[in-house]
């Protein structure tokens, strides 16, 4: 990853290779979920507990979003709230 | 939007290939999507160093707006771990590096699978998938009782793109760069705060 920040710092001035590697990106994204989809179908222990699985990551999920947004609270009434 | 749903498209297709069995061995045993991954860090990696724009806003901005990505990272993490305590099955580790994906479910459920495995690397694209939804559905809810930097908050690594939009249009447009600005720096945290959370920490 750092040797891509490097090489990225030297080829900002050509946007042709900018956009194929953003497409490339998006592919290595579409396929790495498609492998993790296959892993998941194989798994049984998975598939079996879906609805856990599920329940776990929503209670994860409100966990994450109501601390950010508590915090986000007081940080925008200390900081930002004479700015308008 | 568009690409959410592509990419949710690939996974369901990989899930229903795999529930069928249809597939030959090689793609069972090879363990091949760890150099996808590779290939994706460096990808990434060339992505994060090309766009002089995101750097140039990070400079120019003054200090405060550091604030704000800061307090999603530690509100975030807090809110897990806090919540984990009901979660038997996770441990605090696990549902800190799912609470570390900041909605940047791609990324974070293929680092988390690799590390820590298929259970937990569903549990986090799930829960960070959720995170992008409920933030779309509900910002304009949250804007009006936490303050203009609740949308901002629960898009997490999103507030660059997928939830600028709606960010934008309920806390007003000069929230858009600060927003903008909070998204791009926790997308370049999430590669190595997920990994260092469950390796490290």
């Amino acid at each position: 990853m750092t040797l891509g920040i490097l090489i990225g710092f030297f080829i900002d001035q050509y946007p042709k290779i900018i956009k194929a590697v953003d497409k490339m990106t998006s592919w290595a994204i579409y396929l790495l979920l498609f492998l993790l989809g296959i892993g998941v179908g194989l798994n049984e222990m998975i598939i079996k507990n879906l609805p856990t699985i599920g329940l776990q990551a929503l209670i994860l999920t409100i966990g994450a979003l109501a601390g950010s947004l508590i915090l986000a609270y007081f940080t925008y009434s200390l900081f930002f709230k004479s700015k308008k | 939007m568009k690409n959410s749903l592509i990419i949710l498209g690939f996974f369901t297709l990989g899930l229903f290939l795999g529930l069928s069995k249809f597939l030959p061995d090689f793609i069972m045993e090879s363990d091949f999507s760890m150099y996808a991954l590779y290939l994706l860090m460096f990808l990434v990696g060339i992505g994060i160093g090309a766009d002089r724009s995101s750097w140039k806003v990070i400079k120019e901005t003054n200090i405060k707006i550091i604030l704000v990505p800061l307090c999603v990272v530690i509100g975030s993490l807090l809110g897990v771990g806090a919540i984990s305590i009901f979660l038997p099955h996770i441990h605090l580790k696990e549902a800190l590096a799912v609470g570390a994906g900041f909605g940047y479910y791609s990324l974070s459920s293929i680092f988390i699978t690799q590390i820590s495995g298929e259970t937990l690397g569903v549990i986090a694209l799930l829960s960070n998938i959720l995170r992008e939804i409920i933030t779309l559905l509900a910002t304009p809810i949250f804007v009006k009782y936490f303050g203009k930097l609740a949308g901002i908050a629960c898009g997490g690594a999103t507030a660059m793109d997928t939830t600028l939009p709606i960010i934008s249009k309920y806390s007003g447009k000069e929230w858009a760069i600060i927003s903008v600005f909070s998204g791009i720096v926790l997308t370049i945290l999430v590669p190595f705060l997920v990994p260092f959370i469950l390796e490290i920490l």
